[in-house]
């Protein structure tokens, strides 16, 4: 149903349950808000003012009123609990990483650091690309994030994941990309002038093609990027 | 007896105190002269708040071209009147500053808290009109340092109204100076005005209410205010403090908020979230109440459950003080923290459906008349539910993880604060324009501008939705930069339009509060058949509301097609056991 509402086509293990959770709130809404319009418009026409009419003098029905409150009570605290299960499938308790990555952020770029050969982060065989992440295909990926200078959001509409990036901190985000592709990475925190089209893309593939194009990374390594000083502001936009 | 030589007395006191042009327009202690000067401020901030947002939809919905008629704007703010990235981004900043601070908070509460609370619950003046005067002329201090930041070099500021630091903390992230310092000094200053307010506002409410003006015989729309004002009394300082964090940080060389020096970025979000829920109930508790007392009126029926009415708004109060951190799900906040924030989100909807369940029963059985007033409190009941319906999907952490900072946020609060506050001030101002002013609005201008703006205010703000369930971040300046985004390049194209004509349906209203200020027809005391205290006097009210002496309060203020009496209203100062048909 969610395509028709111009959802983006889900790639993520987690993504069916927050699909899930979307559409179950989205049907009690629907139902709820089509009683709620009837009666109103029912009630606006019914009873509306006619000559030598008197209002019917009633101050209220408290059983009526204690009634609708335990309903709505009980369906949102029932939601809240819904949600808080699946929260913490994603959140608390996420499945062992099989790949690992550093997302490094900063004014208006997302740099992608893959470990060297052996797998471990070092300083030396690690490769820094920028707004071009590559990650095999069903395989859990862990990230950790930070950033350089102001807070960005790490947004893959895909994946369903959005994460701020937030200087002085280090926050690991996990997924695993179930079809392979291209998709979009968008940084979604205001995060100065040139936070509309601070973005990056992702490509998902299988795991032969990835070892294939890490190794060719490996081999001719891009030019290291540029060092952390904000970016230039775009011709007279900005004062000195 | 008493009563003619309180009116003599009176009458040679007036006489002795006319006070002059100044005292009377300007620097006016009068309480009512006072909330008129709100208006007016917030009308004319209004302009500028809404000339902000068409340039934003023309920008979204034609990136990077020239918006007509904008050639004359000089550089930087924009080059042959196309929108730089950085203006757009000062534009989405002001729009929400202007709008939030300088019209909603100054109609609902420093507007109608004003005219109403001394009108309503029978006093003579509010507790401290002096302060009430600084009040309004230190918001108005405000409003120029804020306007003064459009005038600086860099522009005003540009980190959005929440002004997340760091990117708010140092000059060199947004390229604005002083625009930013601006914005913080302004706020401050405009929190000083909203202090002296509430405190006049509480002071008034629980000491100056007349004879039998019981606390459960208050109109909803004083329950409402009184509310607020205590909610604004607690959350200021908060704010306050969050700013001037702010300053030290920008100015002062300190590292409240930038890590490099061990400050924490993540503390401005909880000060501010702890200061902005509260705020946001402050633009919507109000209209409620006003929304309540003209339903019940033009429903001529009791409000259908008084009390439940007035708990329910203070419940909302006191939740809004454990549900800052519904902001926070993806701000790295432990999610332990968001597990039990979704909890009190979830409950807050609670309060809000007894609301709407108090105004659908007020209609049941009920004699609705259709005023513009009413049609646009209505439109409030149908738009809140909307906006606040749409609140559950951001409430579950899980689906926020998608929905946040997207546009599915946009639309909700413009649904609670468009389609809400702002269709809640309409349906005021309509309604207690005769009061005001002496004249009646006009009935026909109100309908034909309810309608536009009903219609297009849905045609802008509904396809909003979609385009956060799409994925269409917030904030940006260009939506055709991304891929996923194209195929809702044609919803942006209709919400610009749809923008254009809500914005151009504006200036009718304006009109029509123009218009009928010197063309309307005379209002008589009491046009609606209301039963509250203000409409027992002439209209406009005279200096000190009433002549004579002020009325006593025999009941509550819904008594609508009472079976007591042969009319359908029952004023609350009208005491059956003494009418004048009764024996003495």
């Amino acid at each position: 149903m969610l395509e028709y509402l111009y959802f983006p086509h889900d790639i993520s293990t987690f993504g069916p349950q927050v699909d899930w959770l979307f559409e179950l709130i989205f049907w009690i809404v629907i139902v709820v808000w089509i009683a709620v319009m009837i009666a109103m418009l029912v009630f606006m026409i019914r009873y509306r003012a006619r000559p030598g009419r008197k209002a019917q003098y009633i101050e209220g029905n408290s059983r009526l009123e204690i009634v609708w409150t335990m309903a709505t009570a009980a369906i949102l605290v029932a939601l809240a609990f819904m949600s808080r299960s699946t929260w913490a499938d994603i959140k608390e308790h996420g499945p062992p990483g099989e790949v690992f990555f550093l997302v490094n952020a900063k004014q208006f770029n997302w740099e992608f650091t893959y470990p060297g050969p052996g797998g471990k982060f070092g300083a030396k065989h690690d490769l820094t690309i920028e707004n071009e992440m590559h990650v095999p295909v069903n395989k859990v990926v862990r990230i950790d994030l930070t950033s350089r200078d102001v807070i960005h959001s790490f947004f893959v509409p895909n994946l369903r994941l959005k994460q701020d990036v937030v200087p002085g901190h280090v926050i690991h985000v996990w997924f695993e990309a179930t079809e392979t592709g291209q998709y979009e990475i968008a940084c979604a925190e205001l995060c100065g002038f040139g936070h509309s089209g601070m973005k990056a893309s992702l490509t998902v593939q299988s795991q032969e093609d990835f070892d294939k194009w890490l190794k060719d990374q490996y081999a001719h390594p891009p030019a290291p990027p540029a060092p952390a000083a904000p970016a230039a502001p775009p011709q007279g936009a900005s004062p000195r | 007896m008493s009563s003619t030589a309180a009116v003599a007395a009176h009458g040679a006191r007036a006489e002795h105190h006319a006070p002059g042009f100044w005292r009377t327009y300007v620097f006016s202690e009068d309480h009512k002269m006072i909330a008129k000067q709100f208006l007016f401020m917030a009308l004319f901030m209004m302009s500028i708040g809404g000339l902000m947002a068409m340039l934003m939809r023309w920008e979204l919905a034609f990136p990077e071209t020239q918006v007509p008629g904008f050639h004359w704007v000089p550089e930087p703010f924009m080059y042959d009147g196309a929108i730089p990235p950085n203006t757009y981004n000062a534009m989405f900043t002001m729009h929400a500053t202007i709008m939030i601070f300088f019209v909603v908070i100054p109609i609902l509460v420093g507007c109608f808290g004003n005219f109403l609370i001394p009108l309503m619950i029978g006093a003579r003046e509010m507790a401290f009109p002096k302060l009430n005067m600084l009040s309004f002329w230190v918001g108005a201090v405000a409003g120029v340092i804020m306007l003064s930041s459009f005038f600086v070099t860099g522009g005003p500021a540009a980190a959005g109204w929440t002004s997340y630091a760091p990117l708010s903390a140092v000059a060199i992230y947004t390229g604005v100076d002083w625009g930013q310092n601006l914005w913080c000094i302004s706020i401050i200053v405009l929190g000083a005005s909203s202090l002296m307010g509430s405190i006049n506002y509480i002071a008034t409410i629980v000491n100056m209410r007349t004879r039998g003006m019981y606390f459960f015989r208050l109109p909803l729309a004083i329950w409402s205010l009184f509310i607020t004002a205590i909610l604004m009394l607690l959350a200021l300082p908060m704010l306050t403090t969050a700013l001037a964090l702010l300053l030290f940080d920008r100015m002062g060389g300190t590292h409240f908020f930038l890590p490099s020096g061990g400050g924490e970025p993540l503390l401005w979000q909880h000060l501010f979230w702890f200061f902005g829920q509260p705020e946001i109930y402050v633009m919507i508790l109000p209209a409620m109440g006003i929304v309540s007392d003209i339903i019940a009126t033009f429903s001529r029926k009791p409000i259908f459950g008084y009390r439940t009415m007035a708990y329910a708004m203070v419940a909302i109060a006191f939740l809004s003080w454990i549900e800052w951190g519904q902001h926070m799900f993806v701000s790295g906040m432990n999610p332990a923290l968001g597990a039990a924030f979704m909890i009190t989100t979830m409950i807050v909807a609670v309060p809000a459906a007894i609301e709407t369940f108090v105004w659908l029963g007020t209609l049941y059985k009920g004699n609705v008349h259709y005023t513009a007033a009413m049609m646009n409190a209505l439109a409030f009941v149908a738009m809140f539910v909307i906006g606040g319906m749409s609140g559950i999907w951001m409430a579950s952490a899980p689906v926020d993880m998608y929905l946040h900072d997207s546009y599915f946020v946009v639309a909700h609060i413009h649904y609670v604060l468009f389609g809400g506050s702002l269709f809640g001030i309409f349906a005021g101002i309509t309604y207690w324009y005769p009061k005001m002013f002496g004249r009646m609005m006009n009935e026909t201008l109100g309908k034909i501008h309810f309608w536009i703006t009903f219609v297009s205010f849905n045609c802008t703000f509904f396809p909003m939705y979609i385009l956060g369930m799409a994925g269409h971040m917030r904030r940006i300046y260009n939506p055709q930069q991304y891929d996923f985004l194209t195929p809702i390049i044609p919803i942006n194209e209709f919400i610009s339009i749809s923008s254009f004509v809500l914005g151009a349906a504006q200036f009718l209203f304006l009109a029509n509060i123009v218009w009928s200020c010197f063309r309307g027809a005379k209002a008589i005391d009491n046009p609606w058949h209301a039963n509250t205290l203000e409409w027992t006097t002439p209209s406009p009210p005279p200096q000190g509301n009433w002549r004579g002496t002020v009325p006593i309060v025999y009941r509550g203020p819904y008594e609508y097609s009472s079976p007591e009496v042969a009319e359908d209203f029952l004023p609350q100062s009208q005491s059956i056991e003494h009418s004048p048909a009764a024996p003495d």
